[in-house]
């Protein structure tokens, strides 16, 4: 993992500084809320419903144990004893006191932790593959560019009030788990023929009211050109991106009206101009933050071990999450164990703080001290031994936090809704933990097999509900929730925004809907068929038929 | 409105010369992109400094052919949030190599100083409710970073 030096930790450290003082100027009434807010929220402060909300940025999801305890210090010191994993690899703390949020931040630079920049019209906190380093398949590991990215993106001075927020996402891998094609900018880390690194980069993905799938705008840049390059498109569109109207700010919007042509012509000719300056990060940089991310010092394990074999043989609740919940690492003899936060008919992505000192223990013990957190509100222990499975099983069940349905219906996705957002039009925490109540049967679960189910609680779609298998965006119909449903969204490498099927669905109904959507798959699959293979070979008619049932 | 340069207030030598006002054969004046460009030759021909203002969305390579016609360049913060002037700055700075005096005018707050600072501000028509003295220590709230930008000679 990387570790603060003394320039970081001192940054992060002056930041806190300056942000008490910006709090004490709000206090004071020196600072009233429109000028205080651009400031609180380039420190992850919002105003909710009820209460302040603190996003602590989590970069491209890597946690240490230490840092995880941290987290859980804070929940019950400064909140309600329980914090939220969101959609975008980060924290929300949901009850915390607006004169106690500078001593939060103090507790997270403590741990080289902050909440730089997790809100505003900014460059938002980096998002990567929750995999990074240990999937088989990968080509090279995200973390360094995406660290590159963090610490580039970090208080720039020119890109600190755009005309609207800004995200990046790295992945290195031929899967996608890190949907950079729905970001503004999505970097896949490609090598070329000569053997060298450098990234395809896309532009102007995103959800939202707009959700659209982004173009690949460079299909090789290389690598030591990233921060000109980066710089070039943030310019452009600085400078063209919309601010008369904040529904059509993003960057998808300057594509969009400018046509990808002429807006890659326009960053091609600004790179020109900037490339091989200053800019770019000496390769010596790239190699010392490269050293943090190198291989731990795994064991040599045989790929098998024929204890690991017979545990899953006796015991079949083990076998299942085995093989519902872990994936093969890089290194013969290791997995990956995710662990769920969607127990069924729990708050998807919450954790109490005992939870995450449970998390904290198991990584201390048996995966090198490491957690990442999956942008669907998971959380990984990304190197354990196979032998060492069964007890962190055990120990994860008596936790609740053990249940074997990732990927499954009920790993929902769903933003925190009308439970605590201010700009919701509807619930999407209830509507989720229903849905899940409602497919409860880990055995239907898998016979139903992969599919997503993501929840907006509005037009915002923060429960990314354009990309879920199946989405589900709450409107409001004079005072009632309704819920327009999609179907046929994904984020991965073939990625799709989901279409509309018809008008929107009572919240009372939405249940029942969903049940006869997957009905309606599970009777027309063909044999291995997936949800969204089976969507995409016979569309959305069939599905649309039994939606508007009723009997 | 206080100016601060050089980390003092000092008193402006410069007025802000609208559209609609007669051109005065003395005194330092800054004038529009419109006025510039409609009055060039009038404004050349005068003996006296001249400033140019730039609203957020008249962009560097419009005047860039023309730099050292200018003792100063005003660039528009019309509402804090309006970034664009930034990457004017830096571009003026950096690419054209402009030397001269870069003034922030317009909603220029204490919280936004250092950055403006670091694209190559160097006069700020500070706008702020709190004793500018107050602001002026908002240069030096933070002396780590991360991005290598303001490489325009300064010392
Ligand atoms: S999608 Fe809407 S309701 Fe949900 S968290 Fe985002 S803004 Fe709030």
């Amino acid at each position: 993992m990387y570790v603060y030096n003394l320039v970081d930790q001192s940054l992060v450290n002056q930041r806190v500084q300056q942000f008490r003082d910006q709090v004490r100027r709000r206090l004071s009434g020196e600072l009233n809320e429109e000028e205080f807010k651009p400031l609180r929220l380039m420190n992850g402060l919002y105003l909710q419903l009820h209460a302040y909300m603190l996003r602590v940025a989590i970069p491209y999801g890597t946690l240490s144990s230490k840092q995880m305890r941290a987290l859980a210090h804070i929940a019950v010191r400064y909140d309600k004893g329980y914090g939220h994993f969101t959609t975008r690899q980060n924290l929300q703390f949901n009850w915390p006191k607006l004169k106690e949020t500078p001593d939060i931040l103090a507790d997270l630079a403590d741990v080289q932790m902050h909440a730089f920049q997790t809100s505003g019209n900014c460059i938002r906190n980096v998002t990567a593959d929750q995999y990074a380093g240990v999937a088989v398949e990968e080509i090279a590991d995200p973390r360094i560019t995406a660290e590159v990215v963090r610490q580039w993106s970090t208080l720039h001075p020119e890109f600190s009030f755009l005309p609207r927020k800004f995200k990046i996402a790295v992945t290195g891998s031929k899967r996608d788990r890190a949907a950079v094609r729905v970001h503004d900018i999505g970097l896949i880390i490609k090598i070329n023929e000569a053997g060298e690194m450098g990234y395809e980069v896309i532009v102007g993905g995103g959800l939202g009211r707009t959700p659209i799938v982004g173009v690949t705008i460079r299909e090789f840049l290389p690598q030591q050109c990233l921060l000109s390059y980066l710089e070039s498109i943030l310019r452009i569109y600085n400078q063209i991106g919309r601010r008369d109207n904040i529904y059509k700010a993003r960057i998808k919007i300057v594509i969009h009206e400018l046509g990808a042509k002429e807006f890659t012509r326009r960053v091609e000719k600004e790179w020109k101009t900037i490339r091989d300056t200053a800019i770019d990060l000496p390769v010596g940089e790239y190699e010392r933050i490269r050293a943090f991310f190198a291989p731990l010092p795994y064991q040599s394990l045989p790929k098998n071990d024929a204890g690991f074999s017979h545990l899953k043989f006796e015991n079949q609740d083990f076998s299942h999450w085995v093989r519902g919940n872990t994936l093969p690492h890089r290194q013969s003899g290791y997995s990956i164990a995710n662990i769920s936060l969607k127990p069924i008919g729990g708050i998807p992505g919450d954790a109490s703080a005992k939870q995450m000192e449970v998390v904290a223990d198991l990584a201390e013990k048996f995966s090198f001290g490491e957690i990442r957190v999956a942008h669907e509100q998971n959380l990984v222990l990304p190197h354990v031994k196979q032998t060492d499975l069964y007890s962190i099983w055990n120990t994860l069940k008596e936790h609740n936090l053990a249940t074997p349905n990732l990927g499954l219906i009920s790993d929902i996705i769903a933003c925190p809704g009308m439970d605590y957002c201010s700009l919701a039009t509807a619930r999407s925490i209830p509507l989720a933990q229903d849905i899940s109540n409602r497919f409860s049967n880990l055995r239907r679960q898998n016979d139903i097999g992969e599919l997503s189910v993501n929840i907006s609680g509005c037009i915002n779609a923060c429960g990314h509900h354009h990309v879920g298998h199946i989405g589900l965006l709450g409107v409001d119909r004079k005072g009632e929730e309704y819920y327009q449903v999609t179907i046929g969204g994904s984020a991965d490498e073939n990625a799709s925004i989901g279409e509309i099927i018809g008008p929107a669905i009572p919240y009372d109904e939405v249940v029942d809907a969903i049940e006869r959507v997957v009905e309606t798959y599970v009777d027309l699959r063909a044999k291995n068929e997936s949800f969204i293979d089976a969507y995409r070979r016979v569309g959305k008619q069939p599905f649309k038929e039994n939606l508007y049932v009723t009997n | 409105m206080s100016l601060i340069k050089n980390n003092i207030i000092i008193r402006d030598s410069w007025n802000h010369l609208d559209d609609d006002t007669p051109l005065s054969a003395e005194g330092k004046v800054i004038v529009s992109l419109k006025r510039w460009q409609s009055e060039r030759k009038l404004l050349m021909e005068r003996q006296e400094p001249l400033g140019i203002r730039l609203k957020s969305a008249e962009g560097a390579e419009m005047i860039s052919d023309d730099l050292a016609h200018f003792d100063l360049i005003a660039l528009e913060f019309p509402i804090f949030k309006d970034g664009r002037s930034y990457s004017t700055a830096r571009m003026l700075r950096e690419r054209y190599h402009y030397k001269g005096e870069l003034r922030a005018v317009g909603e220029v707050l204490r919280d936004q100083l250092q950055f403006m600072l670091r694209c190559g501000f160097d006069a700020f028509e500070y706008a702020g409710k709190t004793i500018p003295e107050e602001a002026i220590s908002a240069f030096v709230e933070m002396d780590k970073f991360y991005q290598t930008v303001g490489d325009w000679g300064r010392t």
